[in-house]
């Protein structure tokens, strides 16, 4: 453990190794690959699958379109938030949309929406609806509470606007940013993967998924569980890297 | 002398506490004005009034400038920036990276100009602040204790720096030290502020 009660990054691996033993443990009591495949078996159909064309069709047509969905809700976030700090009203005029959003149930809002849109779009909406009230709650909050005394020596030496954002505001969003992107990302994926099993767009993750379940093909349901898991994970990194490599490229200036 | 300014009959009350009670000044334009009181006379509210943080209840300030600039009580710097970028958030590119690189080398900042803020000790912070505050375009600066957390050492050779860098300029500080007043300005240039008393 290091001096700040930290748990060095080897030890996140170590657990995935042991989740995976778990895993297999339990696969070798259950002793049905209909209930439960085993790790080395689903490992063995997501190679097989990966090595078909269609298997990354499949993976860019679903990353295309919840990363269109969480952009524009990053977007929209971010837009509402700033208006809403400005304007304390809109907060109240929004409040029960979020609300709304919040507590309503994906399933929910994906059989709803499907009576509006078609299935290729209802991804991208749903991803945008659950990934937008985290982002704008997050966003105003940060706003909120971004340092009086910085505003004040702005105010003071009449800092333009463009510099009071790149200079006060959007330091003090970073960590609210962050934190806001790295829980949007897996809520992203998991109601735009609904969204996919339930509106069924042709060629998605959301389609094979499906498909596995109505065939019973537990191999191929873990194989494509495994590569919705990991493209969230790898997803979640890259905005968090490329957020920090932005704000640390701003504050080397 | 010409009057830059002129502070008439200010009050200003906190939750019902009054912190000036009907106080008038004049600073001099292009001159050195030390304010001096005990703690709690409303000497920071004072310099809040004249930099438009603050609104008096009662009284009116004449002949205040559009361009202020101020090293605060705090040093209010943006923490993750450096010490040039801090300055340059205030003067643009009005200045060159030179110049500022030379202003705080000149207060012994020189290995400290690209570090961030947050890296550096208070009396550095503070260093940046002063720097930050003389280079503005300001037609006035105002000086909120600042000095404050340097060692003698720091100390004389900011005052220096603040002395040759003021000339000419209207300047109002706030001390608690009579050898710091005195090194700004003379006795007659020193405005006494008198303790409120307590409601």
């Amino acid at each position: 453990m290091t001096a700040y009660g930290k748990l060095p990054p080897w030890t996140k691996l170590l657990s995935v190794l042991l989740a995976l033993l778990v895993w297999q443990l339990a696969a070798w009591l259950v002793q049905s690959h209909l209930l439960l495949v085993s790790p080395w078996t689903a490992l063995v159909r997501l190679v097989i699958l990966s090595g078909q064309g269609s298997f990354w069709l499949a993976v860019f047509h679903s990353l295309g379109r919840i990363l269109l969905g969480f952009a524009l809700a990053l977007v929209t976030g971010i837009c509402l938030a700033v208006f809403s700090a400005r304007w304390p009203l809109m907060d109240v005029l929004l409040w029960p949309y979020m609300a709304a959003i919040k507590a309503t149930p994906v399933a929910s809002f994906i059989i709803l929406c499907l009576i509006w849109l078609d299935s290729r779009s209802l991804s991208v909406f749903i991803s945008f609806l659950m990934v937008l009230p985290i982002i704008y709650t997050s966003v105003l909050q940060g706003i909120r509470s971004t340092d009086v005394q910085l505003l004040e020596m702005a105010q003071v030496f009449r800092v333009n606007r463009w510099r009071r954002l790149c200079y006060i505001y959007l330091p003090q969003l970073r960590p609210f940013l962050v934190s806001s992107c790295t829980v949007a990302t897996g809520l992203a994926w998991k109601a735009g993967i609904a969204a996919e099993v339930i509106g069924i767009p042709a060629g998605t993750i959301g389609e094979r998924l499906y498909q596995a379940k109505i065939y019973l093909d537990t191999g191929d349901l873990f194989a494509w569980t495994i590569v919705v898991v990991g493209l969230s994970i790898v997803v979640d990194k890259a905005i968090v890297h490329g957020l920090d490599r932005l704000f640390a490229c701003m504050e080397s200036r | 002398m010409s009057m830059a300014i002129e502070i008439k009959q200010v009050s200003k009350s906190y939750a019902g506490r009054r912190v000036l009670d009907r106080f008038s000044a004049a600073l001099p334009a292009h001159e050195t004005t030390v304010i001096m009181g005990p703690s709690g006379c409303g000497k920071t509210t004072l310099l809040r009034l004249l930099m438009g943080l603050e609104r008096p209840d009662a009284g009116q300030i004449d002949g205040l400038p559009d361009k202020i600039s101020a090293v605060f009580q705090e040093e209010r710097l943006c923490r993750p920036f450096s010490a040039l970028a801090n300055v340059r958030l205030v003067t643009g590119k009005s200045v060159s990276r030179q110049i500022i690189a030379h202003h705080l080398a000149e207060i012994g900042l020189s290995g400290s100009i690209l570090q961030p803020v947050r890296t550096l000790s208070g009396g550095q912070q503070r260093r940046v602040s002063i720097v930050r505050a003389m280079l503005a375009d300001s037609d006035l600066i105002l000086l909120d204790e600042p000095f404050k957390g340097l060692d003698a050492d720091t100390k004389n050779s900011v005052l220096t720096y603040v002395k040759s860098k003021a000339e000419g300029k209207t300047l109002l500080v706030v001390t608690h030290d009579a050898a710091e007043a005195t090194a700004l300005a003379p006795v007659d240039s020193w405005i006494r502020m008198p303790a409120i008393p307590a409601d």
